[in-house]
């Protein structure tokens, strides 16, 4: 293993909480990947904020539906049991709890659960889409990231410099280096790459990391 | 009772400079291209109607649809959650050089928006971006130990949408995920203009089936070989 996971190795971690029949709402982009990792045997239904229950993956290329599309505008396929509905539906199920899991990307997650996903500051043109409903929307808020930025700063952080998207609503972290949960405001440590020393995880995290009980190793098949 | 028109520039009567017109649509999935394109020649022919507020998802894509309304320079503003697609020049290129007002809303909060204003209510609250930059200025409360940010109905003088099927007197079906804003929209404004893939007689709609009831609908006019959005964009077609 390297020393860091790939994002497909992300994925695949964030996808092994998944429990079978759950309902999920992934992000778009990165988090879509987490689909493909679930474990033999589960079956999660796939909700997307324009407006289907259980899709499917993409169909082969030249067969695609343009009706038939997720809120990526990816052309997706339906699963037997699936249902359409309008948006006002798509986002009481988002609003109303009735989500058991959204897994989203990051800009900056704050050890107060605050997240940055939208804007990254006033220049160009702004667009949220769906991100400040989804934070709102289900019973487990994670999200899933790269450990530091290109530049190799932390997106883990004191608080959020970047506008919010939600206050204090992630509660899990899944990156390339560990698995943190947010309890009570603090970035509690539940995984970490074996080969990674505890200090060399808190000199790229910019939040102190609470150790609660056995630290894990994080480990990911090679994908 | 028959709300069908003979043709598209009927459906698009009384369509006037000012106005405020929601869109059905998200991406090209329901988009109704064909009413948007006539409405494009009208003001082409006219030079009205022009100063409008679009409602709609995105703020269009390429050089079609709404991308074209607002490349021809009819749309002062628009109220959107996703501003951005694969190819958004039309309104980067105005909104950058300050020629198009934006009110960007959340995905889930225009939605309900939408569907407060045709239902008569006013204001509601919702826990959508509480604490941040797009809740600044509106009123906030705490229910039951959390806090909420209360948002205003949104209505529109017309509404344009697509449907898979349409009855005389306005029964509607959409295609798949076509369906989205659409039947919002349809309850939300004072004259909703339908297009769509096919009209049938009344009771040739199973009732069971119906999405919008035929109350929220005004006009209807027979588009059988409607153009999809995402197919023109990836076969290159301008209407700019």
């Amino acid at each position: 293993m390297s020393n860091k996971l790939s994002n497909a190795q992300i994925a695949w971690r964030a996808a092994q909480d998944i429990e079978n029949e759950a309902y999920v709402n992934l992000g778009i982009g990165f988090p879509e990947m987490v689909a493909k990792f679930q474990p033999p045997g589960r079956q999660a239904i796939f909700h997307t904020e324009n407006g289907i229950l259980n899709f499917g993956e993409s169909p082969p290329e030249g067969e695609e539906d343009w009706d038939l599309i997720n809120a990526g505008k990816k052309a997706v396929t339906l699963k037997p049991g699936a249902a359409f509905f309008h948006h006002a539906d798509s986002f009481a199920m988002v609003r109303g709890g009735h989500l058991d899991v959204a897994i989203l990307g990051a800009y900056e997650v704050a050890e107060n659960g605050d997240l940055a996903n939208w804007s990254t500051g006033p220049k160009g043109v702004p667009a949220v889409g769906g991100a400040m409903d989804l934070v709102h929307g289900a019973k487990r808020v994670a999200v899933i990231t790269d450990h530091v930025t290109k530049h190799g700063q932390p997106k883990l952080v004191k608080r959020c410099s970047l506008p919010l998207t939600g206050v204090g609503c992630v509660t899990r972290i899944y990156t390339s280096l560990a698995v943190i949960d947010i309890v009570d405001q603090r970035f509690v440590l539940r995984e970490k790459l074996a080969g990674l020393s505890l200090e060399e995880l808190q000199a790229v995290t910019g939040a102190e990391l609470v150790i609660a009980g056995d630290i894990a190793d994080l480990v990911a098949p090679e994908i | 009772m028959d709300k069908t028109v003979p043709d598209l520039a009927a459906a698009l009567a009384d369509i006037a400079d000012g106005m405020t017109l929601m869109i059905g649509g998200f991406g090209g999935a329901g988009a109704p291209i064909e009413l948007i394109h006539a409405l494009i020649d009208r003001f082409r022919a006219t030079g009205g109607p022009t100063n409008l507020t679009i409602v709609n998802n995105n703020a269009g894509n390429g050089r079609i649809g709404i991308a074209a309304m607002i490349d021809a320079g009819m749309v002062a503003k628009m109220i959107c959650s996703f501003p951005r697609s694969a190819d958004p020049r039309a309104f980067t290129e105005k909104y950058l050089a300050g020629q198009i007002e934006l009110e960007l809303v959340p995905q889930g909060t225009l939605a309900e928006r939408i569907r407060a204003g045709g239902a008569g209510i006013p204001a509601f609250y919702t826990p959508t971006s509480y604490g941040t930059d797009l809740a600044k200025g509106k009123p906030e409360a705490e229910f039951d130990g959390r806090m909420y940010v209360q948002e205003r109905w949104l209505k529109a003088d017309v509404a344009l949408i697509k449907a898979e099927l349409a009855d005389r007197q306005g029964n509607l079906t959409y295609r798949k995920a076509a369906r989205n804003f659409s039947p919002l929209m349809a309850a939300a404004a004072g004259l909703t203009v339908v297009q769509a893939m096919r009209v049938v007689e009344p009771g040739a709609i199973d009732p069971e089936q119906v999405i919008t009831p035929g109350l929220f609908v005004n006009r209807i006019v027979e588009i059988a070989d409607a153009q999809q959005e995402e197919a023109l964009m990836r076969a290159g077609v301008a209407y700019s």
